[in-house]
């Protein structure tokens, strides 16, 4: 029987497909403590092509691994609840500021200790930053193949898989060696609801921090329950080159933001006069709206 | 200072829009910068390749050629470019946005350890003062990038590591050909000295790519024309503005049916709906059934000799003027801002 150890990347991320009338402060920006923390949707896909594969071969395992703040453990308990047997965090505050170069060292070294592994599955991207970097920089990094985009597991045994790709203009079928990471398109499956059996299991999952809040009774039960434990792992943990995390450790900077502002429309009026028409195009130029 | 280097990506035996246009942006910025702009292309039958490149500006360009080198597999371009990167160590690498320019940048950068920003909507050169370690950095390029869904625009720059590298998405950027006689230097690689047998082991068992089609839905400019553009000659100053600024033409119900303009270019209820960046409405008065194909879009320029037009409504800007007039001033004063 045919067993491949699954590993899902995962982001904890702002919903910023909805920004509704409440996330929005007085001078029309986005008040981004207000957004909902949302499962990254393409991450949620990429469980679901894990959860595909498991169907299949019912022996293999699902590990989540998400790197965030403690509140990012909410996703793993939704990654449990629909499938998953067990995940871990990444956290530490030295990880704070890490562009998707830094953070895809520190996941890249995660990813080692959880060795050996067939299988690595992420979104293509996230919806917070849109950058679709970090899926194809861990590959990298772990010197493994990648195949991006897929909407398809066709066929997988123990030598290769083979995956159906989206392209921007058709599809692609293409065969890899395992073991690889895989990033999931948009197109894909949406992932499957939770499953009440794995709910009633994992309910009290928790990380060490968690559970330090909590009573005595608490505490015993997951001692004798340890796949309620969910790993937090810190820059000591993973043994990282602390030169290459957060801020330190990432070549891009923000130097500047500007907060696009929404305001109720009023048609400013214009002659069709040279002035007027330079005026407008320096202006456009300038806020970028064409370049 | 090192070069700027643009990875082309080749279509069917043709270098890809979003390519010349990162040509023609690596050009202006090389020219701000005083260095040569290269190209790097890898794939087969790259006959009369160069004959397409130089005429945007290109000093070198580096060629390796193949049969296994086409189609586009990550492993073996990234292996090529990496290495060429490590050689000619450029200052500014450019990557078109696309399903191969987002699957390979991200790549190298990582191989690198350098900074790449994704779908850069911008891209100029500035300097940065990090007061911190009381340093100033000149001639960065700064990488100017809608996040957060679009809600903040952000410039990013890379101090310390080089290549800065950056993604620009197709129609962001205008294309324009240097001068038809540039002289640039054709660099052969030898595929051999960058690829190994590893780099070969994924492999693509099916391909199915449609055809270029017209694609106004996921253009970020939309230059479109109703009844009131008065003729099929005058849409063509609206062909001639959407070429500039990088955009798409569309076509209201009315223009459709007076013939200015096909179908599959219309916008609204019976047509495609469009949320661009930014709407320029032409001769366009406004009808409901237009405006629930556009009124998505995040600016909205109205031209119309009509104040009273029910466009300018939900228009930001309403140019009151007649469209063969405003049109070639747009032009004008588009390029000579840009220069």
């Amino acid at each position: 029987m045919n067993r491949f150890k699954i590993i899902v990347l995962a982001k904890q991320v702002p919903d910023t497909r909805n920004v509704g009338k409440d996330a929005m402060k007085a001078n029309g920006t986005v008040n981004r403590a207000a957004l909902p923390a949302i499962f990254n949707p393409e991450d949620l896909k990429a469980l679901e092509q894990a959860l595909r594969l498991k169907d299949k071969y019912p022996e293999s395992t699902i590990t989540l691994l998400t790197m965030g703040p403690g509140r990012a453990a909410d996703i793993i308990r939704e990654g449990l609840f629909r499938g998953a047997d067990t995940g871990y965090l990444i956290t530490d505050k030295k990880f704070a500021g890490s562009d998707t170069l830094a953070t895809s060292y520190a996941i890249s070294l995660a990813v080692k200790k959880l060795a050996p592994y067939d299988i690595i599955l992420c979104g293509r991207q996230a919806i917070d930053g849109d950058t679709a970097q970090v899926g194809p920089q861990v590959a990298e990094k772990l010197r493994i193949p990648q195949v991006t985009y897929a909407e398809e597991i066709k066929e997988v045994t123990r030598k290769k898989i083979i995956i159906k790709r989206r392209l921007e203009r058709g599809v692609e079928e293409v065969e890899s060696p395992l073991p690889l990471l895989i990033t999931v398109h948009g197109s894909a499956p949406d992932c499957r609801a939770r499953n009440a059996k794995c709910l009633l299991r994992y309910k009290h999952a928790e990380t060490l921090t968690e559970m330090q809040r909590n009573t005595e009774d608490y505490i015993n039960l997951h001692q004798d329950r340890p796949y309620l434990n969910i790993v937090e792992w810190t820059v000591d943990d993973l043994e990282a080159d602390e030169t290459y995390l957060g801020l330190t450790g990432s070549p891009t900077k923000v130097k500047k933001v500007f907060n696009v502002v929404f305001t109720a429309k009023e048609a400013k009026i214009l002659s069709g006069s040279d002035e007027d028409m330079e005026e407008l195009m320096k202006e456009l130029i300038s806020n970028h709206t064409i370049g | 200072m090192n070069n700027i280097i643009v990875y082309c990506e080749i279509d069917e035996g043709h270098v890809a829009d979003v390519s010349l246009e990162l040509l023609t942006k690596g050009r202006s910025l090389a020219d701000e910068l005083n260095v040569h702009l290269e190209a790097v292309v890898i794939g087969a039958n790259m006959k009369q390749i160069d004959k397409q490149i130089f005429p945007y500006g290109v000093d070198q360009l580096y060629l390796a050629e193949d049969p296994a080198l086409d189609p586009y597999r990550t492993l073996p371009h990234a292996a090529i470019v990496t290495k060429l990167f490590q050689e000619i160590k450029p200052e500014i690498a450019l990557f078109g946005a696309t399903s191969n320019g987002r699957d390979l940048a991200p790549r190298i950068a990582s191989a690198l350890k350098c900074g790449l920003t994704a779908d850069c909507t911008s891209l100029e050169i500035g300097e940065h003062e990090d007061k911190k370690e009381n340093k100033i950095y000149k001639n960065l390029l700064y990488q100017i990038r809608p996040a957060f869904g679009g809600n903040i625009i952000a410039t990013i720059i890379n101090p310390e590591t080089r290549p800065q590298m950056a993604t620009v998405r197709e129609g962001v950027m205008r294309k324009e050909i240097r001068s038809n006689t540039y002289k640039g230097k054709l660099i052969r690689l030898d595929p051999v000295k960058y690829v190994t047998e590893e780099d070969f082991v994924v492999r693509i068992l099916d391909r199915h790519i449609e055809k270029r089609k017209i694609d106004i839905k996921n253009s970020h400019i939309i230059v479109s024309g109703g009844y009131g553009v008065g003729s099929t000659e005058n849409f063509k100053l609206l062909f001639e503005l959407a070429e500039v600024l990088g955009g798409e033409v569309g076509g209201s119900r009315a223009a459709v049916d007076a013939g200015y303009i096909p179908h599959e270019r219309q916008i609204g209820q019976t047509g495609v709906t469009v949320r661009p960046k930014l709407y320029i409405a032409c001769g366009i008065s406004g009808a409901v059934q237009h405006r629930a194909g556009m009124d998505q879009s995040s600016l909205i320029i109205s031209v119309n000799k009509d104040p009273e037009a029910p466009i300018n409504q939900i228009a930001d800007y309403a140019i009151i003027g007649d469209v063969a007039e405003v049109l070639p001033k747009m032009i004008k004063y588009y390029k000579k801002n840009t220069k």
